[in-house]
């Protein structure tokens, strides 16, 4: 645990904290009159052309080097610009993964007519991601997946199912993990990572309806799907190690504690009314302020070991796991606020904005790995596995 | 405060600060000893001004050694008289031989002050006492004593005449925020020590044919207090983080409400795992655990804090709560 006693406060580097009041002031204007239930969408709401005009202001790939698009900024700056995002609410899913997740990856592992082909188009958003990882068969256990890309005279042919992928029906490509040799029983040996174009003769999508009303995750089906030699993205059998390497993005950002922040500021707005404020609101936002403040100073400490080319995946399994938690905490709380009280008064958009995120919430802490799976690596990194 | 001080404070309470010790003097053996070790090692003076003869470092840099008085479960005034020195040098009064802790003091019909729970006051030489706005520095020798609530802690009480001839402190001083930002930094390094010992027991311990640790359900209690340890020390940090000598009182609010949390979980977690052992005298445990709920009480509880807190958030004008989030941990390094 010795890594984890140097988790300290970090500062924010004054010329990548300098994007804040230029982003700001375009989402000022950007989400003027857009309503808390929308905004509370945030990372599951999504809109192309908002995501291309972030690509022309040069907010999105902004760690990518230049050559591929980015601007080769530090990963604090690109932890302000999505710190600013998610607590305006912006439509931010189309380009998400791609940003967060797949270009990275592809830079780190991708071979150069990979990075060419693809990080560029991720930088004007052009191009959106979605993670292949959970099957039918294989959800919390992903060593278990059976979709299968076999090797042939023109490159691969995939076959299989993937469920539970966000975003895949607004998505050109598709980062796939799947068998490229040996059987399940050989668990972690023989996985790859394939690049699959959403658009290619036997894929199918098939959007699935959340209990919010919303289709943010979808089925996808591969039928004798044929991919191109250069669809594998690094070693193949290494899309293990690769992909444990990619949950420490994943995981650490400030969209694990941001999720209900729309929710919680539109609270806020009310309970500053003189017919809002009580006592009892008033403790119950310095309680949820006093546990998200300091989550948000390990994320950025985090962000710090991301930039020093670290890979905190212990960490941020632990501010993962304590962050969904307060996100949690604020519909529930808020509801017993609400509703401890004559609600009468209580304005319409509040109530809807709490529905939404009530009905949400319990995704909170099942994408990107259940608290289940984020304690036993937490106890693998104390030695107790 | 760079390592190699905070490295000779651990040396020197590793070898004189031992469960033992804590254990004796708790007992009401004498703290003679072991003052004067911490005394004669200058640690004491780590914020009084270079000029006066101490080491004149800013607030900010004495975490290390809060942290550590938590972790080692320092039965005398350590912190508290790190700091109070560090506010009457600033202050411009002399700084008295002998420890410091501090009291809220109330003048009674009786003609009689009285501090109703001074922490750690039975292992004290003086007492900052704020009363009315004022700041007096009382001798204790010269006061009634009586343990009050935790076994070192004191309600105290001198003739009005002590008041009256005390020597009073320039300034305005709010005691409470300096002493919740030490006890957030206590706590979180006695949440260090139960966590540590919890998890050793835990690889220890067999049943079943095995470590407990083995077993998943142990092994989540253990993934949970290790997150309540880690974001309850990264408040505490925060909570030190100033630009002078004087804590912000936010992030003192924000530091010293999610250790007080984080101590009543912790502290639940850890016995569950130990078991009728760690509920025993003989077993060191209990000696972080019941400071775990003593400083959860000291300088308010975490709802104490919360009001403080929620107060600023309510009367700010920003309508991102992010904004005041900002300000509580961004940090200049």
């Amino acid at each position: 645990m010795s890594q984890l006693d140097s988790l300290n406060p970090s500062a924010i580097p004054a010329q990548d904290e300098a994007l804040r009041q230029e982003v700001r002031a375009f989402l000022v204007e950007a989400m003027r009159g857009v309503p808390a239930h929308v905004r509370a969408r945030s990372w599951s709401g999504y809109d192309s052309e908002f995501s291309r005009e972030l690509g022309r202001r040069g907010w999105l790939g902004i760690t990518f080097p230049p050559a591929y698009g980015g601007a080769g900024r530090s990963a604090f700056a690109r932890y302000v610009l999505v710190e600013e995002f998610l607590n305006f609410g912006a439509p931010v899913g189309s380009h998400w993964i791609a940003d967060r997740q797949s270009g990275p990856l592809l830079l780190k592992y991708g071979t150069e007519s990979q990075k060419q082909r693809y990080l560029p188009a991720i930088c004007r958003g052009e191009a959106f991601f979605c993670i292949g990882m959970s099957e039918p068969g294989a959800g919390s256990d992903l060593a278990s997946v059976r979709s299968r890309a076999a090797p042939n005279e023109t490159g691969w042919l995939l076959n299989g199912q993937k469920i539970w992928t966000t975003n895949a029906h607004n998505c050109h490509y598709m980062i796939a993990l799947v068998r490229t040799s040996g059987e399940t029983t050989d668990r972690h040996k023989g996985l790859s990572q394939v690049i699959v174009d959403l658009s290619l003769p036997g894929v199918a999508v098939r959007p699935i309806v959340d209990q919010s009303g919303d289709s943010h995750f979808c089925e996808v089906f591969f039928e004798n799907v044929q991919l191109g030699p250069d669809a594998l993205v690094g070693d193949e059998g290494g899309g293990w190690e690769q992909v444990t390497a990619e949950l420490a993005f994943e995981r650490s950002g400030p969209e694990r504690l941001f999720s209900s922040i729309a929710l919680f500021d539109e609270w806020l707005a009310y309970v500053r009314t003189p017919q809002g404020r009580t006592p009892q609101a008033q403790r119950l936002a310095g309680k949820i302020l006093s546990q998200l403040a300091p989550l948000r100073a390990m994320s950025v400490a985090i962000t710090e070991k991301l930039t020093r080319g670290e890979s905190p995946v212990v960490e941020a399994a632990l501010v993962k796991d304590l962050g969904t938690g307060v996100e949690q905490l604020i519909p529930a709380a808020i509801a017993d606020d609400l509703f401890s009280r004559d609600a009468a008064d209580v304005p319409a958009e509040l109530l809807n904005t709490l529905n939404y995120i009530t009905q949400v919430a319990p995704s909170y802490s099942l994408r990107g790995g259940t608290r289940d799976i984020l304690r036993g690596m937490i106890a693998r990194g104390l030695g107790l596995r | 405060m760079d390592d190699l001080f905070s490295d000779a404070v651990k040396a020197l309470l590793t070898d004189h600060c031992t469960p033992a010790v804590v254990r004796a003097i708790e007992a009401g053996q004498a703290h003679a000893p072991l003052w004067q070790q911490l005394e004669d090692s200058g640690f004491v003076d780590a914020l009084v001004p270079e000029s006066a003869g101490g080491a004149g470092l800013a607030l900010a840099y004495v975490y290390p050694v809060l942290e550590l008085c938590g972790s080692f479960a320092v039965p005398v005034p350590l912190g508290e008289t790190l700091l109070a020195r560090g506010l009457l040098a600033h202050a411009g009064v002399s700084v008295p031989r002998g420890s410091v802790v501090f009291g809220t003091g109330q003048l009674g019909s009786d003609g009689r002050l009285d501090c109703a729970q001074v922490r750690c006051g039975t292992q004290a030489d003086w007492v900052l006492v704020s009363c009315g706005g004022a700041c007096r520095l009382l001798p204790v020798a010269a006061a009634q004593m009586q343990v009050a609530g935790f076994c070192l802690d004191a309600q105290l009480s001198w003739p009005q005449s002590a008041w009256d001839a005390a020597h009073a402190v320039p300034g305005a001083h709010d005691l409470m925020t300096l002493q919740a930002a030490l006890y957030a930094a206590q706590l979180a390094g006695a949440l260090m020590s139960v966590f540590s010992r919890t998890l050793q027991y835990a690889n220890d311990r067999q049943q079943f044919g095995k470590p407990i640790g083995k077993f998943q359900a142990i092994q989540h209690q253990l993934s949970l207090m290790s997150e309540h340890a880690f974001a309850a020390r990264m408040a505490a940090q925060l909570g030190l983080c100033a630009t002078g000598q004087v804590p912000d009182r936010l992030r003192v609010a924000m530091a010293k409400a999610r250790t007080s949390e984080a101590a009543l979980e912790v502290a639940g977690l850890s016995h569950s795992i130990h078991g009728a052992i760690g509920f025993t005298r003989e077993f060191d445990l209990q000696l972080y655990t019941r400071r775990l709920h003593a400083w959860r009480q000291a300088a308010g509880s975490e709802s104490y804090w919360h009001d403080v807190l929620g107060q600023a958030l309510l009367d700010s004008p920003e309508p991102l709560s992010l904004d005041l989030m900002r300000t509580l941990t961004d940090v200049v390094v």
